[in-house]
């Protein structure tokens, strides 16, 4: 799975900062049929964590109703730099994951 | 053209001199329907909202068929050489390249889009099978390579070879087609600007693309595009790859002559 992660160059200590990641996903909603008739088994991703140097400042619980590709922001705080990991799973089971570095200046 | 008559000496040249002049003019170009001037990507059509998306690095969902796209530039799987092996630094070798199609292909006797060029490096010079049309990869690699040409402005090549395509193309834009009976002219060269519902007719230029339509929900070509309004005016669609679709996107390239390339594109 294609994911992309942006965060900014640096972060002031204390102070709120944006995150922002996309996933490339089909967001498939359980809803639609195939041309056969047959209906298209849901698949989305369903749970998506964010972890700061293992603890968790963030997740989501997405269903049938986000779009395709989601795209998310979200501001957290750093005391000091460390790494950003992001780790999701789909109704299908496939993991994903994606780290980044988050440098802290005072 | 139009000759304006002046009072007292100033229309001095013949008429058939003027016939002759303007004979020669659309021999060698055609007329375009279009001021270049008054040219407007598709994208000023849309809402703020889809504006916004497009601009924005981040929020465009189409980068992520770019970053897809940028890993398998770089990637070998095998024995064969990858992309950058040839062809190195995209930033540098690909910068201009999506501008310059579709283009005449000599060796296939064919116009080539660029997918099809992609995947004819694949066959030929990499050893790879073809990659399937429309697939997340082949949009991937064709999206990045399009990509290193945002901003440049469309300039293709028809040469003696490539005119009898292009001439096609140009009779299928004015054919009227489909049960609705409409050409793609009546709604994009004589009718853009006004609305279809709640929907503005754009002047059908294809510089967005490849891009991601909010619509689908998904990555597309702009063959894809192109089906979508066969389709609209209830008209059988050719096939993904056809000739029919890649001379069309020439001459659409050449009608979009000037505009910059802005793939990977955010359409409604």
């Amino acid at each position: 799975m294609t994911a992309r992660v942006l965060v900014p160059k640096e972060v002031k200590r204390g102070a709120p900062f944006p995150v922002r990641i996309a996933i490339q996903h089909v967001m498939e909603t359980g809803f639609r049929y195939d041309l056969f008739g047959k209906p298209i088994p849901k698949n989305v991703v369903n749970t998506l964590v964010c972890r700061y140097d293992g603890v968790e400042v963030f997740r989501a619980e997405m269903g049938s109703g986000i779009a395709a590709n989601p795209y998310l922001q979200f501001y957290t705080v750093a005391g000091k730099s460390g790494e950003l990991e992001f780790s999701w799973v789909d109704d299908a089971g496939v993991e994903g994951s994606e780290r980044v570095m988050v440098t802290v200046v005072p | 053209m139009t000759v304006r008559r002046e009072a007292g000496g100033g229309r001095r040249v013949p008429l058939a001199a003027l016939l002759v002049v303007a004979f020669h003019a659309s021999a060698a170009e055609p007329q375009r329907a279009i001021a270049p001037s008054a040219l407007r990507s598709g994208v000023s059509f849309a809402g703020a909202d889809v504006r916004a998306m497009q601009a924005d690095e981040f929020a465009n969902p189409g980068m992520l068929w770019v970053e897809r796209g940028a890993k398998l530039w770089r990637a070998s799987s095998g024995p064969e050489k990858s992309c950058s092996a040839c062809h190195g630094d995209a930033a540098a070798s690909m910068k201009g390249v999506a501008a310059r199609y579709p283009a005449w292909d000599a060796a296939g006797k064919r116009v080539l889009t660029l997918d099809a060029r992609i995947n004819a490096c694949r066959v030929g010079q990499q050893s790879l099978p073809a990659l399937a049309l429309e697939s997340d990869d082949l949009l991937g690699l064709s999206a990045y390579v399009a990509a290193q040409s945002r901003g440049v402005p469309v300039k293709i090549t028809i040469d003696e070879r490539a005119a009898p395509a292009f001439e096609r193309a140009r009779a299928l834009y004015y054919r009227r087609i489909g049960q609705f009976n409409l050409s793609c002219a009546q709604c994009h060269e004589q009718s853009w600007g006004k609305r279809i519902y709640r929907e503005t007719v754009s002047q059908g230029h294809g510089t967005g693309y490849p891009g991601y339509r909010l619509d689908w929900q998904a990555f597309g070509s702009l063959e894809r595009r192109l089906r979508a309004c066969y389709s609209g005016v209830r008209a059988e669609m050719p096939d993904y790859g056809s000739a029919e679709l890649a001379e069309l996107q020439l001459y659409l390239a050449w009608r979009a002559e000037g505009l910059p390339v802005e793939a990977p594109g955010v359409r409604r």
